[in-house]
């Protein structure tokens, strides 16, 4: 069984009278430890696969299998839970809570999973040793360099032992030479903890990081295949 | 999620946002500190009245004499002489529900100790009024029968008229001269402290009405006394009691069934309880205009927090991404309202407390705060957090997760 199964998704969004189609009878499956960059231009349909993927959105019609669960018939609450389980988020603008400290902010989901305070911190601490942020726990994000904010928020997507990372252009807001590290920690992520990542990019430089490439176009797969290493 | 992390959210949130969590505590501070003060001045105002309704005495009726009336002109009660010695004896023989009749009859004196002189309220009277009023010698004696058949020439000094003709020195069995005439005094009353209208009742000076009306205030008509002081038996006797004296009064002065009386029975103990009655319903009165500013001070709580939702459309987005559920964002909402309400609630109170305290000083308003306004005021502001941060933190908990993460 897949991990992540997808059966004829759409999704429609109501513009007053009229019907945008945003996504066309996408079928897809991902196998665990997977690392998948999904590209195509804007508006092509990936970032509200990528919202349907995690568990953000519901599709309009289709199957949505997460880890042989059926997430079609979950409420808010439901799906929350899985995000906080199942699935960390990295974004572009890397989305930590500001005037709070690193640390606080990895510990966020363990917050909602009702972890006690001890615990919350080792694993918290943890998760930013293995991003490479020790000694920076007490650090707000005001005080830390782009490169550093992201690596806190991928902290904070291992700090729940999710089995999915999606990471929305991660690298968007970086240079090259940062965003080189960030991809070479997800890589290692990948590599050592066996976990899926899902990435969306413009940047074929990016995507070449990753072991199969999803090109979506107009709300279509028009691809989908592994990328030859080297 | 547990609560105390959830407290903990919310306590994080008010302490990056200081100035602002200040600001709206402002109005909780002011509308539980404006309800505990005028709580506590209308209580103590209440508090006051009673004291002196039973200090005057209980069960009391006065008797005034009739208005007088010159070519149309009516003067206003007391200002035509009816009532005599006679009536107040005849009253006390013949009424049954009378238990005692205290005749007045006075005026201002200059009093006179040594070197020492103090003008005040000089009282003729028997010793009923003491009866009457529920009032005793702090030392010496009070009047006797053969005082006041003798028109004996001694007096019982207020605490006020003690202070400021003896100081220190024990005034009874001292001297002292009314109106040139020298007087023993032969007790000290109990202090009774101020009348709600501010009157002192210790600077007073009782002699033998029988005294004074043959030498201090040269009666118009032998036996004409100012007014009586009546005590009736009990409670339920006090109407029966005016109407028995009416009877008696009009049968005396012969008055015909079509007149009118020469004299006016006021019932006080009644005017007073209608005080109290109307003072308590000016402290209500109080409270509830306090409280407008309370809830006054709630909207401003969810005004707030509705700009602060809004401003941190992102925060919520990022909390629901990583697994906030719907109660988890409504709850931290609500804590930081109740939070905001309880604490400008704890300060009110303090402020409140120390404004009475302030009034009390300053003013000499006699105030009162009781625990009952405090729990009041305390629990009304955490329902207002409640009640007044609800909203918002409904509002917040609807976001979409997709939409609140894109939010500039």
């Amino acid at each position: 069984m897949a991990l992540i199964e997808a059966q004829e998704i759409t999704k429609i969004y109501r513009l007053g009278d009229i019907d945008l189609k945003a996504l066309c009878a996408i079928s897809l499956s991902i196998e665990e430890g997977e690392f998948i960059a999904i590209m195509g231009p804007s508006g092509s349909g990936k970032s509200t696969f990528m919202n349907i993927i995690g568990c953000l959105d519901k599709p309009t019609s289709g199957l949505y299998m997460l880890g042989g669960a059926d997430i079609g018939g979950l409420n808010r609450d439901e799906l929350a839970a899985i995000r906080n389980k199942k699935i960390g988020f990295v974004f572009q603008g890397f989305n930590l809570l500001p005037r709070t400290s690193a640390i606080e902010n990895v510990e966020l989901p363990l917050l909602y999973n009702g972890i006690p305070a001890a615990v919350r911190k080792k694993k918290a601490a943890a998760a930013l040793k293995t991003v490479g942020l020790e000694g920076r726990e007490n650090h707000h994000p005001n005080q830390l360099s782009g490169g550093q904010q992201q690596r806190v928020a991928i902290a904070r997507a291992l700090v729940n032992d999710a089995p999915i990372i999606l990471a929305d252009e991660p690298t968007g807001n970086l240079d090259t030479k940062t965003s080189a590290e960030i991809m070479k920690l997800f890589v290692k992520l990948n590599k050592e903890s066996n976990i899926t990542i899902i990435l969306v990019t413009h940047e074929n430089d990016i995507a070449l990081y990753s072991r199969r490439i999803i090109r979506f176009l107009d709300g279509c797969i028009v691809s989908d295949g592994s990328v030859e290493k080297p | 999620m547990n609560i105390s992390s959830t407290i903990r959210i919310s306590f994080r949130a008010l302490k990056v946002n200081k100035m602002r969590s200040a600001l709206t505590m402002l109005g909780i501070i002011i509308g539980v500190g404006a309800v505990i003060a005028m709580l506590a001045v209308g209580t103590g105002a209440s508090k006051k009245m009673s004291e002196f309704i039973s200090s005057i005495g209980s069960n009391i009726l006065m008797v005034l004499p009739g208005a007088t009336s010159a070519g149309g002109v009516r003067m206003g009660a007391g200002t035509q002489s009816t009532l005599t010695l006679g009536d107040a004896e005849a009253i006390l023989k013949e009424s049954p529900a009378v238990a005692d009749v205290a005749p007045i009859l006075g005026g201002i004196a200059q009093v006179v100790y040594g070197n020492q002189n103090w003008s005040t309220g000089v009282t003729g009277t028997t010793q009923s009024i003491f009866t009457a009023r529920d009032w005793n010698v702090a030392s010496g004696r009070l009047f006797t029968e053969q005082d006041i058949k003798g028109a004996a020439k001694v007096c019982l000094l207020g605490q006020t008229v003690v202070d400021n003709l003896f100081g220190s020195i024990d005034p009874i069995g001292k001297s002292i001269r009314i109106k040139k005439i020298p007087f023993t005094v032969i007790g000290v009353l109990e202090a009774k402290g101020q009348s709600p209208s501010g009157q002192d009742q210790d600077d007073v000076v009782y002699v033998p009405v029988t005294t004074a009306q043959k030498k201090l205030f040269g009666a118009a008509f032998p036996g004409m006394i100012r007014m009586m002081y009546i005590k009736a038996k009990s409670r339920e006797d006090i109407p029966i009691a005016e109407k028995q004296i009416n009877e008696l009064l009009r049968q005396r002065h012969r008055i015909g069934p079509r007149q009118e009386n020469d004299f006016t029975i006021r019932n006080l103990t009644q005017i007073l309880q209608a005080e109290e009655q109307s003072r308590k319903l000016m402290t209500l009165l109080l409270g509830a205009i306090a409280s407008v500013s309370l809830i006054v001070g709630g909207i401003g709580i969810m005004n707030i927090m509705l700009v602060s939702v809004t401003e941190r459309t992102r925060e919520i987005g990022i909390r629901m991404a990583v697994g906030a559920k719907t109660w988890d964002i409504r709850l931290q909402f609500i804590i930081e309202a109740i939070t905001l309400s309880l604490i400008g609630g704890i300060v009110g109170i303090i402020i409140g407390v120390a404004s009475s305290k302030i009034l009390s000083f300053f003013a000499g308003w006699p105030t009162i705060v009781s625990p009952f306004s405090i729990f009041l005021a305390f629990g009304f502001s955490g329902l207002v957090g409640i009640f007044f941060g609800f909203y918002p933190a409904y509002k917040a908990s609807l976001l979409n997760p997709i939409e609140a993460l894109r939010y500039e």
